[in-house]
C-alpha cells in the first residue's frame, strides 16, 4: 500500500503519497509556488530539476535555511510556509539578482508577453533592480533555424537537459563556471558547426528570450506586397491543432477553417495544405516499403531492413551526424514539405503558367528544422529553393495579430485545390505514430488487395516513447516500431546497428509527441496536457474526414495520372526522393 | 640491521621548498664519508608542524630539535653531534622570551599545549615504510575490527567516541556510517575527501604526506563497518607528494595483506583507488565531489538524497575527510571512552589547524577541542609578528568569519565558533594584525568564492558577484550607506537560499566583519578612509609644508606630474593627478611626505 | 575562438587513443583521462578534446564543459617557465597581491597568459601548503618562499 504523509502548508493540512514534493503538494491545494528552472512533462518522463534558480524556496519549520519546494520531499508532520515575509523577501532578492544580469529591453524582445521571467517580475512586482554590476556580454548567434542570445540566458539548464537527456544530441552543454557559466556548443562555436539537428526543443523549453527561432515574418510581408510574385502557402498538420491556443481557445480546438481564412486574409494567392503532400509521401514511402519488403522476403541480401521514415528534418540531421554508416536504411522519400515545394514548382506552376522565379512557396510548420531543410542544396533548382522559406506556428500567430485579424471571428474556409485536398491519413502525420498509421492503411490495401475495414491502429497512438505493433498482411507479420524524441530514436538505431532490431519499419519523429510538440509550436510551458489535447484534435479531424486513406485522395490520383505516372517512377524519383550525406566531419576525414 | 641513531628530516612541502632534500643528501654523503651509513639512518618524515622554523632536523634517540637547517649545516651536524656527541648550539631553537636555546621540542611553547592524535605519527615515522607505522600500533585497529568486532560494534564505538566530521560541517561520523550501513546495495563505497581547497590550509596534505597509512587503515575500517569493499581517494592533483606517498603506502599494505582480498583471513575484502581533483573548491562539497569522481562537472545537487543513500554511481557512499579518518585507528585502539574524555561537551577530541598569517610561529598544530583562541595565538603561536597589535583571526576559510579580541577566550569547538559568527571549517586559522583592512580581507574571500562558484544556483552565481562588486565600491570609496545595508541583506538571503554549503557560507566573511568591524566599513564609506591604510584608492599622499625644503626630488620622480611647487619652497600634491604609486614617499629625504 | 587550430599527427592521436584505452574508454574516467592527456601535451587544445570525446563516445561539448569547469585544465599552452603565485590567505596577508602585480608589470601579461615568446606564463593557485614561507610562488617545479615584489625582476632575469 502506498504510504501517505501529512503535512501543513501555510494554514492547510494536506495528505500526499510519500515522496511527493512540497511544490506538488501545495499545487494540490491551490497554492501555486512560483518556479523558473523547474519543468516537468509528466507523461513523457521529461523533467528538469536542477533546483538551482531558487525561486521556489519555502520555509520549513526546524530547517536552518530555506528549502526549494520543487526538490524537497514532504516528510510526515512537516510545517511549511510558502509566503512568509522571509520567503517573499528571499524570492524578491533572487529574482532581482537574475534581473541584474538580464537585459531589460523586454519591449522589443522576441519573447515579450510569453516569457516566464517577465511573468515572474510582474507577479513579484519588481519595480527596480537594486543590484547593479557586470552583465554577461555574448555575441548574438544566428543559425538557419535558431537564434542564440545568451545575454538573456538565466542558466535554468532546460535546453541542456532537452539536448542531452531527451534528444541525446549533445550539441549544448554547460561550460565555464561561476558568473561566466553558460550553455553553449563545444568551444563556443556556432550551432551550425556543432551536432545541432535544429530540432528546436531547446527553443521550445527556453523560459526567456535566450533561444528563439530565426524569424522570417518580415521577409514574408515583403513578398506578399510584391505584385510580381505569386505567393502560395502550405500548412503542416500539427499547426491547426495548436494555433487556437494563442487566441484563447481551449487546447485541442481544431482551427483548420479559421487558419485557412486567416492566411487568405493575409494575402496569400493560394492556401494549400501540406496534408496533400503527406498523402503523396505515403504513396512513395509506402511503395518503397512494399518494394523493399518484397525483395527482403524473397531473400535479397542487398536489401536493408528495417525501413525508416524520413519526413522529419531534425531526425534526418541526426542520423546524418550520428549514424552515417546507415544512410541506406531511411526511406529516400523527401519530407512532405519538400514534396509539396517540388510539385508546386513543377506540376502546379506549369499548369498555372507561372514562372518558377515568380513563384514563392512558403510553409507554416510546427518545426524549426524545416527552416534549415528549405536551405539544403538537394532541394534547390538552379539555386532556387523548392520551398523558399518556412515560418513556425508562432510566427504565424504574430503575423495574424499584426495584421489586425480577429481570428476567432473568422469564418471556416476550405483550402484551395488541387493541393489543398487531403485524407485523414495526411492529417495524423502531425502526431507520433501518425505516419506509420497512414502508411499501414495504404500498404495494407495495396499489399493484400483487400479493403481495410477498421482504419484505426490504436496501438501506435499515445505518448509513450517507444511503441511497437504487429500488423498481419496476408499472414505476414509486419513488425513496426515508433519512436519520438531523438533519445528514443537512438535506442532503436543502436539496435539496428547491432543487428538486434525486430522491426520491418520504423517511424521516427525528433520531437517529443511528434510534430504537435515541435520546436515551432506555441510554448507548452511544461504542460503536457496541451500535447495530449493537440494529438486528440488531429485524430478527431481524421475521423471526421470522408476519405481516410492516402491512395484515395482524388488529386493525388490525378497527379500520378497527369504527371508522375506511378509511385517510384523516374519522374517521381527525381522530384520526390533525395539522398543523405555524412555530416560528421571527423568520420568524413577517416 | 639496527641503527644506533636516526636523523629525522622534515619532508613536508614547506621544508622541501627550503631544500630539505639537499639536507638529506648532504647528511647521507657526510655519513658515508665517515663510514657511519650503517649506524645512523636518515629518514625523510612528514611535517613536524613548526613550519616557521623549518627546515626541521631531529636527532633520535636524544630528541634534539634543530631548526632552520641548511644543507651546508650537514657536515657540522655529523661531525659535532653524531661523532662527538656535542649539540650544535646555533641550530637549536631559541626561546623568544628568555633567549635561551631549547633542544627538546617538549619544552617549546609551540608544542607544550598541543595534543597530537591525528598528527600522532607526523614527523616521527618514515611515511614510506609500513614497518614504522606498524611499530606504532598501525593496523592493530583494523585487525581488531575485522577479527573481534561486528560492523555494528565498530559503528557504535565511533558513535560513542563523539567524533564529528573534520571537513567543516561537523556531522557526527558514527551516525553517517550507520546511515550508509542501513541502505541495502550490492556495492557501496568509502570515499576520502582529500580535495583540500581552503586557501591557507594544509592539514590534510600533511597527514597524507606524513602518515598515509592511518588514512588507509581507517578507510578499510569504515568499509568493514558499512559493508563496502571499495574505497576511493579523491585528491587534489596539485598534491604530487601526497599522491606518491599514498600510492606507496597502498602498495605496501597490499603486500602485507592489509588491503585486497580476505584481509587478515577475515573474509573481508577492501581495495583502494584514486580519483583526481582538478582545481575546483566546490568539490569539497560531497555531492559535487561525487559528480566530479564520476567524470562530470563538479556541481552539487540538492540533498536529499544524501550520499549515504545515493552517492557514487547512485550507490550508498560514505564520504569523510582525511583528518576524520586519521582519528579512527586511535579511537579503535584506545577506545571511545578515552577519546570522548578529550574536548568539550559536544566536540570531542582534537582539531588540527594550519596557523598562518601575521603570527610568529606559523605551522601545523593540533589542540584539544576547548582550547581558547588566546592559547593558540599567544602561547602556541608565539603572538603577533613584529610586535604589532592583534586585530582578528579568521577561521573556516572562505566559509568562515573573522573573530576579534572579544572572542579570544572562547573555547574552540564547532558550536562556539558557529555562535561567534564563524565556523570550524577544515582548519585554516589566519591571524591578522592592525595593518590588515577587514573590508579588503572580506573582499579577498569573496573574490575567491566568485572565482570558485560552480555557477549552478542564482544566489551564488549572481549574488556573490554582486557582493564582491559592492565591496569593491566600498574599498574604492564609491559606496553609500545604502550599499552597506544592501550588502548585509543580500548576504543574509544568499545564506538562506544558496544550493550548497559553499554558497550558504560564502557571505560569512562579510557578515562577520560587518558585525565586528562596522566602523571600518563606515570609515571607507563616509570618510573615504581606510584606517589600515591598505585600500589604495582611499590613500592620499600629502607633503608637510613644515618639513619640505623644496628640493624638487619628488617632482622629478613623480610619474604622473602630480607634484608642483617653486624651488626651495614647500611643494604640493594634486590628489586628482596622483596615482598613489608611492615613489615620492620613498624618494623624499626629509620625511616630508606621508599617507593620510 | 579560444584555441588556435592545430593539426594532430597520427602518432599524437594514437597516444590519446592509448590513454583512453588504458581507462577502458569509460566516460566516468573523463577527468583522469584529461589529467593524463594534459600531462602528455601540456595543454588540452580543441583537437585533443575531440579525439577524447570520440573515444569515450560522449559529446565533445561535454568534454569542453568539464575542461572549462576545472581550473587545473588549460586550453592554452603554458610558458617554458610556468609561474604560479600562491593566493592562499596566508600569502595574501603577507603581500602576494603585490607580487602578482609586479609579475604582471614585468612580464606585461595578465594572469592566465603566456609571454609572446613563450618563455613565461603566469597563474595564481590556491595553497601550496608552505604557509611558513609566505608569500610563496613556484616557477616550474621549484618553490620560492618569502618572495619580495621588489626582487621579482632580478629573479626573472636569472631564467634563460
Amino acid at each position: 500500500m502506498e504510504q501517505k504523509v501529512k503535512i501543513q502548508i501555510d494554514n492547510h493540512m494536506v495528505e500526499v503519497p510519500k515522496g511527493t514534493t512540497i511544490l506538488k503538494a501545495a499545487q494540490e491545494i491551490g497554492i501555486h509556488i512560483p518556479t523558473l528552472c523547474y519543468m516537468n512533462l509528466e507523461d513523457m518522463c521529461i523533467t528538469n530539476l536542477p533546483a538551482s534558480c531558487r525561486m521556489c524556496v519555502v520555509e520549513v519549520e526546524g530547517r536552518r535555511n530555506l528549502a526549494p519546494a520543487c526538490a524537497t520531499p514532504c516528510d510526515n508532520g512537516m510545517r511549511v510556509k510558502t509566503s512568509s515575509l522571509r520567503v517573499l523577501n528571499a524570492r524578491k532578492y533572487v529574482l532581482e539578482l537574475i534581473l541584474s544580469d538580464h537585459p531589460t529591453d523586454c519591449l522589443i524582445c522576441a519573447k515579450s508577453g510569453n516569457c516566464d521571467l517577465q511573468n515572474l517580475a510582474k507577479r513579484l512586482k519588481i519595480r527596480e533592480v537594486l543590484f547593479k554590476g557586470e552583465q554577461s556580454n555574448y555575441i548574438l548567434e544566428t543559425s538557419p533555424s535558431i537564434i542564440r542570445d545568451m545575454d538573456k540566458c538565466i542558466y535554468c539548464r532546460r535546453c541542456e537537459m532537452m539536448c542531452n537527456d531527451v534528444q541525446t544530441v549533445g550539441a549544448l552543454a554547460a561550460v565555464n563556471r561561476g558568473f561566466s557559466s553558460i550553455i553553449a556548443p563545444a568551444f563556443n562555436q556556432a550551432l551550425s558547426e556543432s551536432e545541432c539537428t535544429y530540432c528546436g526543443q531547446c527553443v521550445a523549453v527556453c523560459p526567456v528570450g535566450a533561444l528563439t527561432e530565426n524569424d522570417h515574418t518580415n521577409r514574408l510581408l515583403e513578398d506578399l506586397a510584391d505584385p510580381t510574385k505569386t505567393v502560395i502557402v502550405q500548412t503542416a498538420p500539427a499547426v491547426r491543432a495548436a494555433l487556437g491556443e494563442e487566441f484563447g481557445l481551449k487546447p485541442g480546438t481544431s482551427v483548420t477553417g479559421k487558419m485557412v481564412a486567416a492566411l487568405r486574409e493575409l494575402g496569400f494567392d493560394k492556401v494549400f495544405d501540406t496534408d496533400f503532400a503527406a498523402d503523396l509521401t505515403i504513396m512513395e514511402e509506402g511503395t518503397e516499403l512494399l518494394g523493399r519488403l518484397t525483395k527482403f522476403m524473397e531473400g535479397d541480401k542487398n536489401v536493408s531492413m528495417p525501413i525508416l521514415t524520413s519526413c522529419c528534418p531534425a531526425w534526418v540531421n541526426f542520423f546524418e551526424y550520428y549514424f552515417p554508416d546507415m544512410l541506406d536504411i531511411p526511406s529516400t522519400a523527401r519530407s512532405p514539405q519538400q514534396m509539396f515545394g517540388s510539385i508546386a514548382k513543377s506540376w502546379w506552376a506549369e499548369k498555372m503558367g507561372i514562372k518558377r522565379e515568380d513563384l514563392v512557396v512558403v510553409s507554416i510548420m510546427p518545426c524549426l528544422a524545416k527552416k534549415y531543410e528549405c536551405s539544403r542544396d538537394e532541394f534547390k533548382v538552379n539555386g532556387d529553393p523548392d520551398v523558399n522559406y518556412s515560418l513556425s506556428t508562432r510566427e504565424l500567430v504574430s503575423l495574424i495579430k499584426r495584421a489586425n485579424i480577429d481570428f476567432n471571428r473568422l469564418p471556416d474556409e476550405d483550402f484551395d485545390n488541387p493541393m489543398g485536398e487531403s485524407t485523414g491519413a495526411g492529417v495524423i502525420f502531425g502526431t507520433s505514430g501518425g505516419v506509420m498509421e497512414a502508411a499501414l492503411r495504404t500498404a495494407y490495401e495495396l499489399y493484400t488487395g483487400n479493403v481495410l475495414e477498421n482504419v484505426n491502429f490504436e496501438n501506435v497512438r499515445g505518448l509513450q516513447g517507444i511503441k511497437k505493433a504487429t500488423v498481419n498482411l496476408n499472414s505476414f507479420e509486419l513488425k513496426i516500431g515508433i519512436a519520438h524524441g531523438l533519445g528514443n530514436a537512438r535506442k532503436l538505431l543502436n539496435e539496428i546497428r547491432e543487428g538486434k532490431s525486430e522491426f520491418h519499419a520504423i517511424e521516427i519523429m525528433a520531437c517529443p509527441g511528434g510534430c504537435i510538440g515541435g520546436g515551432g509550436q506555441p510554448l507548452h510551458h511544461g504542460n503536457s496536457e496541451l500535447l495530449k489535447a493537440r494529438s486528440q484534435s488531429l485524430y478527431h479531424e481524421d475521423a471526421s474526414k470522408p476519405l481516410r486513406k492516402s491512395h484515395q485522395n482524388p488529386f493525388i490520383i490525378k497527379l500520378y495520372e497527369e504527371y508522375l505516372g506511378r509511385p517510384m517512377s523516374d519522374k517521381a524519383h527525381h522530384l520526390l526522393h533525395t539522398c543523405y550525406f555524412c555530416k560528421n566531419s571527423e568520420i568524413q576525414e577517416q | 640491521m639496527s641503527y644506533k641513531m636516526h636523523i629525522l628530516v622534515c619532508g613536508g612541502t614547506g621544508c622541501q621548498a627550503s631544500n630539505s632534500q639537499g639536507i638529506i643528501a648532504n647528511l647521507k654523503e657526510e655519513l658515508t664519508n665517515k663510514n657511519l651509513e650503517n649506524e645512523v639512518q636518515v629518514i625523510a618524515t612528514g611535517c613536524f608542524g613548526f613550519c616557521e622554523q623549518g627546515p626541521i632536523v631531529k636527532i633520535m634517540p636524544d630528541n634534539t630539535f634543530y631548526t632552520q637547517v641548511k644543507p651546508g649545516d650537514s657536515e657540522e651536524i655529523v661531525n659535532e653531534h653524531i661523532i662527538k656527541g656535542r649539540k650544535v648550539n646555533r641550530l637549536l631553537y631559541r626561546d623568544p622570551e628568555n633567549k635561551e636555546r631549547v633542544s627538546d621540542s617538549k619544552h617549546m611553547d609551540f608544542y607544550k599545549k598541543q595534543l597530537r592524535i591525528a598528527l600522532r605519527n607526523c614527523g616521527l615515522i618514515d611515511p614510506e615504510n609500513i614497518e614504522e607505522y606498524i611499530a606504532r600500533d598501525g593496523y592493530a585497529a583494523l585487525a581488531k575490527c575485522v577479527s573481534e568486532m561486528t560492523p555494528e560494534e565498530v559503528i557504535n564505538e565511533v558513535k560513542f567516541s563523539g567524533l564529528r566530521g573534520r571537513g567543516g560541517g561537523g556531522f557526527p561520523t558514527g551516525l553517517k556510517w550507520e546511515l550508509t550501513r542501513k541502505y541495502k546495495a550490492d556495492q557501496k563505497f568509502v570515499v576520502c575527501n582529500a580535495d583540500e581547497g581552503d586557501p591557507g590550509a594544509f592539514m590534510d596534505r600533511s597527514i597524507m604526506e606524513g602518515d598515509p597509512h592511518s588514512v588507509i587503515e581507517a578507510m578499510a575500517i569504515c568499509g568493514y563497518s558499512i559493508g563496502a569493499d571499495k574505497g576511493l581517494i579523491y585528491i587534489r592533483a596539485e598534491y604530487p607528494l601526497a599522491i606518491q606517498r599514498l600510492q606507496t603506502a597502498i602498495k605496501q599494505a597490499e603486500e602485507y595483506g592489509l588491503l585486497g582480498k580476505n584481509i587478515l583471513g577475515s573474509g573481508f575484502n577492501f581495495t583502494l583507488e584514486f580519483r583526481y581533483g582538478a582545481g575546483a573548491f566546490v568539490c569539497g562539497e560531497e555531492t559535487a565531489l561525487i559528480h566530479s569522481m564520476e567524470g562530470h562537472r563538479g556541481e552539487p545537487t540538492t540533498k536529499p538524497p544524501f550520499p549515504a543513500e545515493s552517492g557514487y554511481l547512485n550507490l550508498p557512499t560514505n564520504v569523510n575527510n582525511v583528518e576524520t579518518y586519521a582519528n579512527i585507528p586511535v579511537i579503535m585502539n584506545k577506545g571511545a571512552n578515552w577519546f570522548n574524555k578529550i574536548g568539550t561537551e559536544k566536540s570531542k577530541g582534537t582539531k588540527v589547524f594550519a596557523l598562518a598569517g601575521k603570527i610568529n610561529n606559523v605551522g601545523l598544530i593540533e589542540v584539544p577541542m576547548g582550547t581558547t583562541l588566546k592559547e593558540v595565538i599567544y602561547e602556541i603561536g608565539g603572538g603577533i609578528k613584529n610586535g604589532k597589535k592583534f586585530k582578528a583571526v579568521q577561521t573556516g576559510g572562505p566559509s568562515g568569519g573573522c573573530l576579534t579580541e572579544k572572542h579570544l577566550n572562547v573555547p574552540i569547538d564547532y558550536d562556539n565558533l558557529l555562535a561567534s559568527g564563524s565556523m570550524m571549517g577544515s582548519g585554516g586559522m589566519i591571524v591578522m594584525d592592525e595593518d590588515d583592512c577587514m573590508v579588503a580581507v572580506a573582499k579577498f574571500y569573496l573574490d575567491f568564492t566568485v572565482e570558485e562558484s560552480c555557477g549552478k544556483c542564482t544566489p551564488c552565481r549572481v549574488g556573490n558577484k554582486r557582493l564582491y562588486e559592492t565591496l569593491d565600491l566600498i574599498t574604492n570609496g564609491k559606496a553609500t550607506m545604502d550599499d552597506l545595508n544592501r550588502l548585509k541583506n543580500l548576504g543574509q538571503v544568499i545564506k538562506d537560499t544558496a544550493l550548497c554549503g559553499l554558497g550558504q557560507t560564502s557571505p560569512n566573511p562579510i557578515l562577520s566583519t560587518i558585525d565586528n568591524f562596522y566602523d571600518e566599513y563606515t570609515a571607507h564609506i563616509r570618510d573615504h578612509k581606510c584606517p589600515a591604510g591598505k585600500c589604495k584608492a582611499l590613500l592620499n599622499y600629502v607633503i608637510d609644508p613644515q618639513l619640505c625644503i623644496g628640493c624638487t626630488l619628488c617632482v622629478r620622480n613623480c610619474l604622473s606630474n602630480a607634484i608642483t611647487g617653486i624651488r626651495k619652497e614647500p611643494h604640493t600634491i594634486d590628489p586628482e593627478k596622483c596615482i598613489k604609486c608611492g615613489v615620492c614617499l620613498t624618494k623624499c629625504k626629509f620625511n616630508a611626505i606621508s599617507i593620510q | 575562438m579560444i584555441t588556435t587550430d592545430i593539426k594532430l599527427s597520427k602518432c599524437q592521436i594514437d597516444e590519446i587513443v592509448k590513454i583512453c584505452a588504458s581507462f577502458n574508454n569509460q566516460s566516468g574516467e573523463l577527468i583522469n583521462i584529461l589529467h593524463k592527456t594534459q600531462g602528455h601535451f601540456g595543454y588540452l587544445p580543441k583537437e585533443v578534446q575531440e579525439v577524447i570525446a570520440r573515444q569515450l563516445d560522449i559529446p565533445v561539448s561535454k568534454v569542453y564543459g568539464v575542461v572549462t569547469f576545472y581550473s587545473f585544465f588549460t586550453m592554452k599552452p603554458k610558458g617554458k617557465h610556468p609561474i604560479s603565485v600562491c593566493m592562499g590567505t596566508a600569502c595574501y596577508v603577507r603581500g602576494a597581491e603585490d607580487v602578482v602585480e609586479e609579475l604582471k608589470k614585468q612580464l606585461n601579461i595578465k594572469v592566465g597568459e603566456a609571454t609572446p615568446d613563450g618563455k613565461f606564463s603566469l597563474d595564481t593557485l590556491r595553497c601550496v601548503g608552505a604557509c611558513g614561507l609566505a608569500p610563496v610562488m613556484t616557477i616550474g617545479e621549484k618553490v620560492y618562499g618569502h618572495v619580495d615584489a621588489s626582487k621579482v625582476k632580478e629573479m626573472l632575469d636569472t631564467f634563460e
